[in-house]
């Protein structure tokens, strides 16, 4: 009889046999290596007489709710070893990312498909289990027989996360790469969920998440995260690194998180940043935060007022970073002074050679940069905006407002 | 970690953090009671607890604020990380069990004191448990919660009441300091509700948790300890009067129980008519406070154990177990209150002492995480903290023991004594309760005089 999957909290317990029958002892841990193979059992850790004894993966002959049978009895004292993952100590109880799900679950039971090949059997991971099944199959197990726990978890529905979809976590960045812990399941969920998740984890964990993550991905999390938070996870940061992310975001902002921080820190960190984007940065700072120049992104698209639809689309080309979030365009004069603004969408019905001019919204609407927060949404509202130019004591263009801040700006209310 | 119970970063609040709200949530609806009680029934002698429980109270907020900042995990999430599944779960149903007696007291206090003003508890806990609810699965509960510290300053009644009264200061002064032990069941049931009520066992889950989701670190660590202990002295502070006003209103005239709302009234009567509505004022306001909170804890607190989804920010499908449990520890400790002739006081005084039982094993908990190197590096406790720790265990679990095997006695003794309690009591005996608290009281003097150890 070939059962075709095993839990963690089976496996634990399980008699080990030698070749002749005899019982060595019980296993009490088993480690994968994840250098080696991401998923399968590398090791059996086996508790007999007075200390633990490996069980290597090709040293297993045949494996079942029965017990372990060995096909090579030649074992060796066990030995801590830092590439290995000890599933009882560093995954059972513990926390780990849940990629598909999108949030931090922790961990009550490992499922197990036992592979057989000729002369031998594996345990590959293949779930970690969470949620009332796994603990009811973990209270009962030792009260119960292994298996009537199965027979009776029966009736609660199963809750697993597939083992490619998790990512565990691990503060100490020589563990990580011993560990083989890479940032690819987290780089590939949305900045904002990634956002939520961050938030939940402790401080270490999200410094060393921080840390491994590719900057663009890490500034476009640390927007949406919580502004205490933001402080706190750019301070533990090297400042090289939190320099780096810092750059990678919307000026409007790093000038927002820069401002939570202590003045020294941020100082240190505006020291790292390249010439450009470290200026854009510190002409926000002077804005109060509550006020239209704390407000506005300074990443806008501004023309010339005599271009046409033609110059627009070129212009735009030429930025396509900032497209995604783009509706408005500006015109401006020779000084500079803001003189009409465009809605993107109305160049899409009109031809080439059309002046923007002809296109611009019917009342040109805008604020100064001392404007109050609470005037700010009012306006938006009145006028339905969906971007809102502001400008300087001179009447120049200084950046924009755009709907998302001000829904941000609601509901910190 | 109380990942959607946010603190705002309002003035107000960041200058009343974690250990500042813990303090005033821990005087409760139980702790009024508890106290008063205490100092209704024995006066000053009492008093001499406060000395030890303000410092155990330092020692087990401090502990748990240091493991907040140092790891920032929960106590539970700890608990269940390093001691494994099993554990976890019969803690969680320890505490359950035990905070949903504390929930039932809750409700009480708003029954008893509502019905101050003769509005009935059929009426008024209903409605007060929906009002519960709404508040916190509405995620209105931040907004009021500043209304329920502010009106926390009612508490200086009772310290204006204590100084009108002209109590006996210097008796005050003397049963601050000079410890008395007596081994009968009314005064060791006393001094564990008293330490129950302190020091609440989900209390410290509360505060760690708190810490955490405002996001204390090691390194800002050293701010929020002074936090904590200015909250742990005001809590005991608040204590010390409302005993002192209680023996000098109540107990100068004769030692009494408190059986109702109207008998604690009566440590505020300096202020005359006023008295009730102050007294009601703040009952009422401790305890729909607490009764916002600690479900929402509790559920917090077992949810984070055990890995399931929670927060008030998740919808229901997403989170069924969190808003299922929160749902009916509210409902249920709101519906025991409407069972017939339910003796509200009787019942908030008893879950201070199921506090007081289950504390000794929080502690010990505690005490074993703290000292994990791996865990708390460089912030493990001192050898000092943990004599301290240590010593509140076994005295916790002495006086629990002590109270256990009296109370198996005297039950032993009146089975033998009288073979058989009338079954039915007709139905106007029931209202005058007085009659046999009377009788209890005047039993336990005599015991006292009999095994005094002064």
């Amino acid at each position: 009889m070939a059962d075709e999957i095993l839990f963690l909290t089976e496996l634990l317990g399980l008699k080990v046999y030698d070749l002749k029958g005899r019982s060595l002892g019980f296993v009490k841990d088993a480690a994968i290596v994840p250098l080696i193979h991401p998923s399968r059992v590398d090791r059996f850790l086996v508790g007999g007489g007075w200390s633990w004894l490996t069980v290597r993966h090709d040293q297993v002959g045949q494996i079942s709710l029965d017990g372990i049978y060995l096909k090579d009895e030649v074992l060796t004292p066990y030995h801590s070893d830092e590439y290995m993952l000890r599933l009882v100590r560093d995954l059972l109880d513990q926390q780990i990312i849940d990629g598909q799900g999108r949030k931090v679950v922790r961990v009550t039971d490992v499922t197990f498909k036992i592979q057989h090949e000729t002369d031998e059997d594996a345990l590959n991971i293949v779930d970690v289990d969470i949620g009332l099944r796994s603990i009811f199959r973990r209270l009962m197990q030792g009260a119960i027989s292994r298996r009537w726990v199965r027979r009776l978890q029966e009736v609660i529905p199963p809750n697993s996360i597939h083992w490619e979809n998790c990512s565990i976590l691990e503060a100490d960045p020589q563990r990580r790469l011993r560990l083989n812990v890479s940032n690819e399941i987290l780089e590939r969920m949305h900045p904002a969920d990634l956002a939520d998740i961050v938030e939940e984890l402790t401080p270490e964990d999200r410094e060393a998440i921080f840390e491994t993550i590719d900057s663009e991905v890490a500034a476009e999390a640390l927007s949406e995260v919580e502004p205490e938070i933001q402080a706190s996870i750019l301070e533990s940061l090297e400042t090289e690194k939190a320099a780096e992310i810092v750059e990678e975001m919307a000026p409007n902002e790093a000038a927002d998180v820069l401002a939570e921080l202590e003045e020294q820190t941020s100082e240190e960190i505006l020291q790292e940043m390249e010439p450009e984007p470290k200026t854009e940065v510190e002409e926000l700072l002077e804005y109060h935060e509550s006020s239209a120049g704390g407000l506005m992104n300074t990443e806008y698209v501004a023309l010339p007022q005599n271009s046409t639809v033609a110059d627009a689309i070129q212009a735009l080309r030429a930025h396509e970073e900032i497209l995604e979030k783009l509706n408005t365009i500006f015109l401006v004069d020779a000084n500079e002074q803001l003189t009409a603004s465009v809605p993107l969408a109305r160049l899409f019905t009109a031809a080439g050679a059309t002046p923007l001019k002809d296109l611009a919204a019917e009342n040109l609407i805008q604020v100064d940069v001392e404007e109050k927060q609470d005037r700010i949404t009012e306006i938006f509202d009145k006028y339905n905006l969906l971007a809102l130019p502001v400008v300087d004591e001179a009447g120049k263009l200084a950046g924009a407002i755009t709907a998302d801040e001000v829904i941000s700006l609601l509901r910190a209310k | 970690m109380f990942k959607r119970f946010r603190y705002q970063t309002a003035i107000f609040l960041s200058v009343v953090g974690p250990g500042l709200i813990t303090a005033n949530v821990d005087n409760d609806s139980g702790g009024i009671l508890t106290y008063s009680q205490a100092g209704a029934k024995y006066g000053y002698l009492p008093l001499w607890t406060l000395i030890p429980i303000t410092l155990l109270l330092i020692v087990t907020q401090e502990m748990c604020s240091r493991m907040g900042a140092v790891t920032g995990k929960g106590l539970s999430d700890l608990i269940r990380e390093e001691f494994g599944l099993r554990t976890t779960f019969f803690m969680m149903i320890a505490l359950v069990l035990t905070n949903f007696t504390n929930v039932i007291a809750e409700f009480a206090g708003i029954a008893s004191s509502l019905e101050l003003f003769h509005i009935s508890r059929y009426i008024s806990v209903p409605i007060c448990a929906i009002a519960v609810w709404l508040l916190v699965v509405r995620g209105t509960y931040r907004g009021v919660e500043k209304v329920f510290l502010f009106a926390c300053s009612l508490y200086i009644t009772y310290i204006i009441s204590a100084f009108l009264l002209k109590p006996d200061w210097t008796e005050a002064a003397v049963n601050s300091l000079r410890p008395v032990v007596m081994f009968d069941t009314g005064y060791i049931t006393m001094l564990i509700a008293m330490v129950g009520t302190s020091i609440a066992p989900w209390m410290q889950f509360y505060l760690q948790s708190a810490i955490v989701e405002k996001g204390v670190t090691a390194k800002e660590y050293v701010q929020s300890r002074i936090e904590v202990v200015v909250g742990c002295i005001l809590t005991d502070v608040v204590a010390f009067f409302i005993i002192v006003a209680c023996a000098a209103a109540i107990w100068s005239h004769g030692p009494k129980d408190i059986n109702d709302a109207a008998d604690a009234a009566i440590a505020l009567k300096p202020f005359g008519n006023y008295a009730s509505i102050l007294f009601s004022a703040g009952l009422f306001n401790a305890s729909f406070f607490a009764a916002c909170i600690l479900p929402l804890s509790t559920v917090f607190t077992v949810c984070e154990g055990l890995g399931f989804e929670s927060g008030v920010d998740k919808r229901f499908h997403e989170a069924p177990v969190f808003y299922w449990m929160f749902t009916l520890l509210v409902v249920l400790g709101a519906g025991v209150i409407l069972w017939p002739n339910f003796p509200l006081v009787k019942m908030i005084l008893w879950s201070q002492v199921v506090n007081g039982v289950l504390l000794p094993v929080v502690l010990i908990y505690m005490v074993m995480l703290i000292n994990k190197n791996g865990l708390m590096r460089e912030w493990t406790n001192s050898r000092l903290y943990n004599a301290v720790a240590w010593v509140s265990v076994v005295i916790m679990i002495g006086l629990t023991l002590a109270l256990a095997s009296i109370t198996v006695k005297q039950m032993v003794q009146s089975a033998s004594a009288k073979p058989a309690a009338p079954v039915s009591r007709p139905l106007a005996q029931v209202q005058r309760d007085d009659s046999g608290g009377h009788a209890v009281k005047a039993d336990i003097r005599e015991s006292r005089g009999a095994h005094s150890l002064r």
